[in-house]
């Protein structure tokens, strides 16, 4: 056997340091993007975006922070009102209102926390699915904000964004892809931390890493907030680009969780790669079963189903496993001394 | 006056939420298993309902007679064949498994039946007759109907529990699946039956929601929710609790459409918040854990 | 005749080895002993015979039949009971209900509720009250008294005197010519080598997942139980 000097601790694959490389080239291509695709594809390109985030989001609370919420539409839903009220009523441009939006939910969702972590694993989710029920109501009941029926962003201020649509939907855009970017970047480092440290040492044995003096509460709290604050912006950012928001819509199940669970389920649950695997198979997939409706959600569903009964790292899972890679080199892996001098 | 005609109907509504919770504690209690699609099964037994009664012409309460063994042979195959394979130690393969039949359930049910809303009528007219006890104060006959079946359903579970060898083996497995087995209690099996048990509830809970109000393919995660909310309300593991959960959770609501309609089911979540932040095990928790 | 007969058993805790080889026979009306230090792998036999651990078919006989796949609820049928370590009572289940529990299984045979309380007479005052409320020799008594209902042909007993008083262990222990008075063959488990080897009639020592030792009491010195023990 070796001695333990004789091992490294390093997080790089051959295939991350390509990945690498692939990453900056997608970057550049999503910067110069609006130059060569039309106003639809952008669309779709912001929707495929903001998905990815949302999903970057709940995996790091269900797959990193064993935190499985089923309440995040809570978070897109105050983010959209929150941007749309700071718009209208206190005159701030809705880009810089969409920031402050996530500060509050950052604020809201501490006390938030304090009432769901009472309740455990599979009682949380549904405990926060109550908290976002909660919200929806609530906001219907806000006739300032239009009620029930919601309110649209007023064409004044939709105006006062830019010089002409070109221009807002440029901005849009490239709002969209800084969120993306910026929130893929705060996973990747958060779980380099020590915080990522403690999020797998909490999810291989939690009384272990509370002997090791890990304080799982606050670990668990800060994913918490940061996934509301994100998932909060994400919600800004979707009700700046349909300009019109209502209580059913902002607070909707199905759009902002359902779809985002399926995304990363299906990827692959606590990896980086999943949620982008799952995003792209789910696009595909609306894009290909769109005019079915029910049947596309009954195909999603059955696919989640079976991923998780026989594949339960998803698809990316599948791929890793069988191809040995890491694109996100976020697990430390030890190698010998001799491998490492290659 | 006006307050007791309050307490009243909240207390008929909660019969209802009482069976819907009833089948959410079984689960948990026996399998530790949180079932999401909890609420969609409730409302696939109404439109199971709704075929038996339609095709058999039978009357509604008659209908049960049907349903409540479909589901509950449904029960005990969609345990030994799917959910089983999802219990251990892990919460997320239950939790998205059930999450995925959830979506699943709906969507069949919108593709089969269509979005439109749906429900049984009792040709008699029970579903409008009402006893008057006072200028102000009227009872429903379909929900006192309902209320009592309810408490029955919470009578027969604690003599089954309580009384019989199912129950034992219930009760035994509940407390160490391991052990258990070692009685020559397959655990497979007991879980399928338990869900049976769970699903036959679940059943009945369906086919009297199907004839009191209106329902259609999404209403039921709404259904879960109200569950859930009666089962924490009540505390875990105990059938009694479950009712006075399933009850308090009526009369707060009652009292939340009592000031504002849109103000019925926020009422009853801010009862259950409440709750849950003072007594976290619920009101009248199982004393052994 | 032998009842239970394994042949070069291995056993595995995910990829961990627990068990290398064990060769093992228990005859009809036997008591024998398995002792060792913790962690030799006793108690993993007992949870492989029983059925808890799964191993290969052929490697666990029982009257010349394969049983190492067999789960843990088929086995209890066919006639081996165990008492597991640290009781394991049923505690939302009265006395009597963990006894009658044991007899789940259906076998026939002379154990039934009276045979029991004439057994351990304690019990009998003491049968509605939850298993859990008593005493620690009195919970051992219910947890050989479950076992004994499902009337088995071997009876495996894993550390039942552990954490008892000396006076409480020899109560318990004297209920086994009970026990074995219609041929059932009883296999004990103990940390407790004097224990063990004062009542059986052949002894195995375990050490690290082998059989380091094997023979009667009186055949074998103590220097040599001694070295197969702690393997000095």
């Amino acid at each position: 056997m070796a001695n333990m000097q004789d091992f490294l601790v390093t997080r790089s694959t051959k295939a991350s340091q390509i990945a690498i490389v692939m990453w900056v080239l997608i970057i550049v291509a999503l910067i110069s993007m609006p130059l060569a695709v039309n106003r639809g594809d952008m669309r779709f390109i912001i929707e495929i975006a903001y998905y990815l985030t949302l999903a970057q989001m709940w995996n790091l609370l269900a797959g990193y922070a064993g935190l499985v919420s089923v309440g995040q539409q809570a978070f897109v839903g105050l983010g959209g009102y929150l941007m749309i009220s700071g718009a209208v009523y206190f005159g701030i441009h809705p880009l810089v209102a969409i920031p402050i939006a996530g500060i509050l939910i950052g604020v809201i969702s501490i006390p938030t926390a304090y009432v769901v972590f009472r309740l455990r694993g599979a009682y949380f989710a549904i405990g926060t699915w109550v908290v976002a029920e909660v919200f929806r109501l609530s906001f219907a009941q806000i006739q300032s904000l239009g009620g029930g029926s919601g309110m649209s962003l007023p064409a004044s201020i939709v105006k006062g964004m830019a010089d002409g649509r070109q221009a807002r939907e440029m901005l849009i855009y490239y709002t969209a892809i800084f969120i993306l970017l910026g929130s893929m970047t705060l996973v990747y480092t958060l779980l380099r931390s020590k915080y990522g440290l403690a999020l797998t040492a909490i999810r291989d044995s939690e009384p272990a890493s509370d002997s090791l003096g890990i304080n799982i509460f606050k670990t668990k709290m800060i994913i918490y907030v940061v996934a509301a604050v994100v998932t909060g912006i994400v919600g800004g950012l979707i009700f700046l680009q349909k300009l019109r928001i209502s209580p059913d819509a902002a607070f909707s199940l199905p759009d902002w969780t359902v779809a985002v669970i399926f995304i990363v389920v299906i990827g692959g649950i606590g990896t980086i790669e999943g949620p982008i695997i799952g995003t792209i198979i789910y696009f595909m997939l609306r894009e290909l079963l769109a005019d079915y409706g029910a049947i596309y959600m009954i195909v999603l569903g059955i696919f989640a189903v079976v991923t998780m009964l026989w594949a339960p790292k998803g698809v990316w899972g599948v791929i890793s496993k069988r191809f040995n890679l890491q694109l996100f080199p976020v697990h430390r892996r030890l190698i010998s001394d001799t491998e490492a001098k290659k | 006056m006006e307050w007791i005609h309050l307490l009243i109907q909240g207390v008929l509504l909660g019969g209802l939420y009482t069976l819907f919770a009833t089948g959410l504690s079984l689960m948990f209690g026996i399998m530790r298993l949180v079932n999401i699609a909890h609420g969609d099964f409730i409302i696939l037994a109404a439109y199971v309902g709704l075929v038996v009664i339609d095709v058999l012409g039978i009357d509604p309460f008659l209908a049960l007679l049907v349903v409540v063994p479909l589901m509950g042979g449904g029960g005990y195959i969609l345990q030994r064949v799917l959910l089983n394979r999802t219990l251990g130690s892990d919460i997320l393969p239950p939790l998205l498994v059930t999450f995925g039949l959830s979506i699943i359930i709906q969507n069949v049910l919108l593709e089969v039946f269509s979005g439109d809303s749906q429900r049984v009528n009792l040709d008699n007219g029970l579903d409008i007759a009402s006893i008057q006890i006072s200028e102000y104060i009227s009872i429903g006959v379909l929900p006192l109907i309902i209320l009592i079946l309810s408490i029955l359903v919470i009578v027969v579970l604690q003599f089954v529990f309580y009384k019989t060898e199912l129950g034992r083996a219930f009760r035994a497995t509940s407390d160490d699946q391991d052990i258990a087995r070692l009685m020559g209690i397959s655990n497979k099996h007991i879980f399928g039956l338990a869900m049976a048990v769970a699903m036959a509830v679940v059943a009945v809970a369906g086919v009297l929601l199907s004839m009191r109000t209106n329902f259609d393919p999404s209403v039921g995660p709404s259904r879960l929710l109200y569950g859930f909310e009666a089962v924490i309300i009540g505390g875990l593991g105990s059938l009694w609790g479950t009712l006075a959960g399933g009850l308090i959770l009526g009369v707060a609501q009652a009292v939340g459409a009592h000031i504002d309609p849109g103000w019925q089911i926020l009422m009853g979540h801010i009862v259950f918040l409440v709750i849950l932040v003072i007594r976290p095990r619920g009101l009248f928790p199982r004393s052994i854990d | 005749m032998n009842l239970i007969k394994t042949t070069d058993l291995v056993a595995y805790y995910d990829d961990f080895q627990a068990l290398y080889g064990i060769d093992f026979e228990l005859n009809a009306k036997e008591v024998v002993a398995v002792i060792g230090s913790n962690g030799a792998g006793k108690s993993t036999f007992l949870r492989s015979l029983v059925g808890l651990i799964q191993n290969e078919n052929q490697q666990i006989q029982y009257k010349s039949e394969p049983i190492g796949a067999c789960s843990a609820d088929e086995i209890v049928k066919l006639g081996i009971a165990m008492v597991p370590e640290g009781r394991r009572l049923f505690p939302s289940l009265s006395v009597e209900e963990n006894l009658i529990i044991g007899n789940y299984s259906k076998r026939l045979g002379k154990w039934n509720l009276k045979k029991i309380y004439e057994l351990f007479p304690v019990l009998a005052d003491k049968k509605s009250n939850p298993g859990t409320a008593l005493s620690g020799g009195q919970q051992q008594m219910v947890a050989i008294g479950r076992a004994l209902m499902s009337n088995p042909e071997v009876l495996l007993c894993d550390e039942i005197s552990l954490g008892l008083a000396p006076t409480t262990i020899k109560d318990i222990y004297a209920a086994l010519p009970d026990i074995q008075a219609d041929g059932t063959a009883v296999l004990i488990v103990e940390q407790d080598i004097n224990q063990a080897l004062s009542v059986s009639d052949r002894f195995y020592c375990f050490q690290e997942g082998r059989a380091s030792l094997t023979g009667k009491p009186g055949d074998v010195s103590r220097e040599e139980i001694k070295s197969a023990y702690f393997g000095l």
